[in-house]
């Protein structure tokens, strides 16, 4: 493994240390009087009528779909950029043509309605 | 030195200056805001409420700490701490400052420089979300859960225009090494307009810049994006649930994202630690006529107090502003703090932009913000990403 790992994994102890310290001090000082009441949803006072996890709308699913795509292209971009220079020319072409056919792909998504938000 | 021992002292000055900063950055923000809304802000605890943010840390560890029955008790543990530790790891890579000095050692003033340093920020940061969708999930609280829903929705789709504004920048650099991204953007164009990605020829990256710091505010849940908490809708958001320690896990995971983000924009498109205008121009001159400046600001208002403790407290800051200056004078330091000199203020410029942005705008309507991100920022960016291809291939 590479050393320039190492002070990463350093800082993941500390990150790791800092909220775990924090929370057993606070653990140690804090006071603890939980009633039945106290313990409820903080909704709005009435006792909640049923579990929270129900359905809700296909929007986030579409966004998320969405996103995959999306997300792919900008993960084969930032190579292509830092690549740039060596590619010359034929990078240039090509990212267009990939490009392209995405922005098709968006299009359509666009006029089937996935990036409306109602 | 030993590779490691030098490691864990960078660590753990990364860490403390990190932790002090998240403290204050909200002291900061409290009094701005209350400066803008024409309050005083915080002014009681300490002098200019200086020790607010120890109070709050008192506060918030006394605070009795709920787990209600009906969580999802791992997942409701696990999402704090995945937010805080992750949203911290993320400042293990940025470079504050150029090689330094100290007690014989040359070391760079970065924990680590990673050849794939920026493409680490992107992959850490992307982990934050889970601590937000998990939150709102485990909470099993309706709010808690659509907080969290709109979270991950908002925070995936402002993914996109970020990481494909990062890409021009990366274009001209051709380097994904956040340190040797900061040394490309060296030098002067016709000796003094500095070559930073948001000047630099032949396709300035001012279009990028703005949509990386606009993707910057809602990756960072901030006003005007800050839907996933708006209080009069969702209480507050995917936090609602939990209290003492663990919200403060999450209030801490924001400011310290925002701290990320500042600094990934300082480094990407403003030069990072490299000066504004050439040292021949006396850009060394700067920070110590500012010092300077703002001890005199002090010292004036020291001596006409608007409050009776002004009188005392105020000289004292201005010789600690007189100190400053006289550091960097010293030609022993100035090397070594010169560059984080910079680099400090340009993010602490763009924070305190955050802050003000909080201050001044109003929260969007979640259509509007999605329709924003998905039919204006997203194409544009692209666009953006191909004329930089384009004009960087025609113009060599």
């Amino acid at each position: 493994m590479p050393s320039g790992y190492v002070p990463i994994f350093i800082f993941l102890a500390v990150a790791i240390l800092f909220p775990v310290a924090t929370i057993i001090v606070a653990k140690l000082i804090r006071p603890s009087a939980p009633f039945l009441t106290k313990l409820e949803a903080y909704e709005c006072g009435i006792k909640a009528a049923s579990d929270s996890r129900g359905r809700y709308t296909v929007r986030f699913y579409i966004i998320a779909i969405l996103f995959v795509i999306f997300d792919v292209e900008t993960i084969f971009l930032i190579p292509w950029a830092v690549r740039y220079h060596a590619f010359g020319w034929f990078g240039v072409v090509e990212v267009v043509v990939f490009l392209a056919i995405l922005f098709v792909g968006y299009i359509w998504a666009y006029k089937k309605g996935a990036l409306q938000w109602v | 030195m030993d590779f490691l021992l030098l490691s864990l002292i960078k660590a753990a000055v990364v860490a403390a200056v990190l932790l002090t900063t998240l403290a204050y950055l909200q002291w900061v923000e409290r009094k701005v805001i209350a400066h803008i809304q024409v309050r005083l802000g915080p002014s009681r605890v300490g002098p200019h409420g200086l020790l607010q943010p120890l109070a709050d840390v008192i506060k918030l560890i006394t605070k009795e700490d709920l787990i209600p029955p009906h969580v999802n008790k791992f997942f409701y543990l696990a999402a704090p701490f995945l937010a805080i530790t992750m949203s911290l790891l993320s400042i293990s890579v940025i470079p504050f400052g150029s090689e330094v000095r100290v007690l014989g050692q040359t070391t760079w003033m970065q924990l680590t420089d990673l050849n794939i340093g920026v493409l680490f920020i992107l992959a850490v940061s992307s982990m934050g979300v889970y601590g937000i969708a998990l939150a709102g999930w485990a909470s099993n609280n309706k709010y808690s859960l659509l907080g969290g829903l709109r979270s991950s929705a908002q925070m995936i789709s402002y993914e996109l225009p970020l990481s494909l504004a990062i890409a021009s920048p990366l274009l001209l650099a051709n380097t994904l090494s956040l340190r040797e991204l900061v040394q490309k953007q060296g030098g002067f164009e016709f000796g003094f307009l500095p070559r930073w990605n948001i000047f630099q020829g032949p396709w300035p990256q001012i279009i990028s810049f703005l949509i990386f710091v606009i993707a910057g505010f809602a990756e960072t849940n901030r006003v005007p994006f800050d839907l996933p908490e708006a209080e009069n809708e969702l209480v507050a958001g995917f936090h609602t649930e939990y209290s003492s320690m663990k919200f403060a896990a999450f209030f801490m995971a924001e400011y310290a994202n925002m701290i990320t983000v500042t600094c990934l924009t300082t480094i990407l498109f403003l030069g990072g630690w490299q000066p504004l205008f050439p040292a021949s121009m006396g850009s060394n001159l700067v920070p110590p006529v500012i010092f300077v400046l703002a001890g005199l600001v002090a010292l004036y208002h020291g001596l006409n107090p608007a409050r009776r403790k002004d009188r005392f407290t105020l000289p004292v800051f201005a010789v600690v502003f007189f100190a400053l200056a006289a550091v960097f004078l010293l030609p022993a330091a100035r090397e070594a703090i010169l560059p984080l000199f910079w680099f400090a203020a340009k993010t602490g410029f763009l924070l305190f932009v955050f802050i003000w942005i909080r201050g001044t705008l109003p929260r969007f309507r979640y259509d509007q913000l999605m329709a924003f991100t998905w039919k204006f920022l997203f194409p544009v960016a692209v666009l953006n990403l191909l004329v930089t291809g384009l004009l960087v291939a025609l113009v060599p």
